[in-house]
């Protein structure tokens, strides 16, 4: 049986562990070459909606700690210090 | 004048730039990531390579070893400190460089001979070249395009923190002789004190003339003067 998320999230509560994931995308000024090529390519077959793709890096944390805010506070610490280059890229936390 | 060559699992050049230093001199000695403090040092170099596979971005885990500690102690009192292409991804990662290096434009490993101009002959990295002096130096990456926000871009220019771009052979830096799409040209930059020299091209591989040419020497031979 599939669980929920919510059900997931609970459970995981119950076993002190709490998972967020991390995308990291280049910032909007910062030239994304990689994002270009995959967004000709599509275009090239025949994907003519296309208006504009953005290439990222997706990570999946699991931290030991029930209280939501300290893990947040310490996965933004990680983005923050090894995770994401602030220069040029952007960073969004987001719950599982 | 002591050196010393900071190696990471995954460095590829770290032979190569201690037989320059050795050629020129200079008693160098190999330091592993994983030790906690340098020799007595002149210099500190962090050569080329792919430290850890270029995991998260490249020079990103090399920027936080064990190591990198006392060499940001070191270059903040003043210690020169040189970071030859993935040593100057390093730099940057550890905030001693500002700005960071980016994937090559045209998205390809670049390995060929460039045209680099001195832009800055008034440093202890520099002193032996001329001014606007047109060196002919290898360039081996993939992520090399120089990447900074504008108040630094600013910065770098009023107070003659650029130390090389690439040029064509007639010394015109332009478009077609820019290899990876650097912020105007820009091949190796400065720290605001002048100590820390960060640059992409590798002036260890040319220090003679059989396999290649002697442009990278006076780099060695100002640091000695």
């Amino acid at each position: 049986m599939k669980l929920t998320l919510e059900k997931q999230f609970q459970l995981n509560l119950k076993k002190n562990k709490l998972k967020f994931s991390v995308t990291v995308t280049l910032k909007k000024d910062v030239l994304d070459p990689q994002g270009k090529v995959v967004q000709n390519t599509l275009v090239n077959m025949g994907m003519n909606n296309l208006k504009n793709i953005r290439q990222g890096k997706h990570f999946e944390i699991e931290v030991d700690e029930n209280d939501i805010k300290i893990a947040q506070k310490k996965i933004d610490e990680m983005c923050k210090k090894l995770l994401v280059n602030l220069i040029i890229e952007d960073y969004k936390i987001n719950k599982i | 004048m002591k050196s010393s060559v900071i190696v990471f699992p995954g460095s590829n050049c770290d032979r190569d730039i201690a037989v320059a230093l050795e050629k020129m001199q200079f008693k160098n000695k190999m330091v592993w990531h994983k030790e906690t403090s340098l020799p007595k040092s002149d210099l500190i170099v962090i050569p080329g390579g792919f430290s850890y596979g270029d995991y998260l971005r490249s020079g990103a885990i090399a920027g936080k070893s064990l190591i990198i500690d006392e060499v940001i102690k070191a270059a903040n009192s003043g210690c020169l400190v040189l970071g030859i292409c993935n040593g100057f991804q390093i730099l940057t990662e550890t905030g001693l460089l500002k700005g960071t290096l980016l994937r090559n434009k045209n998205l390809k490993f670049i390995n060929k001979n460039v045209n680099i101009k001195v832009i800055n002959n008034d440093t202890k990295f520099s002193n032996k070249f001329k001014k606007d002096e047109i060196l002919k130096i290898n360039i081996a990456h993939n992520e090399g395009n120089y990447f900074t926000d504008k108040n630094h871009l600013e910065e770098l220019n009023k107070e003659n923190l650029v130390a090389f771009k690439y040029c064509d052979e007639k010394g015109n830096i332009n478009e077609e002789a820019n290899p990876n799409g650097s912020l105007e040209n820009i091949a190796g930059i400065f720290s605001q004190r002048k100590n820390i020299l960060g640059m992409m091209p590798h002036p260890e591989r040319m220090v003679d003339e059989i396999i290649s040419n002697r442009d990278g020497i006076n780099l060695f031979s100002s640091l000695l003067n």
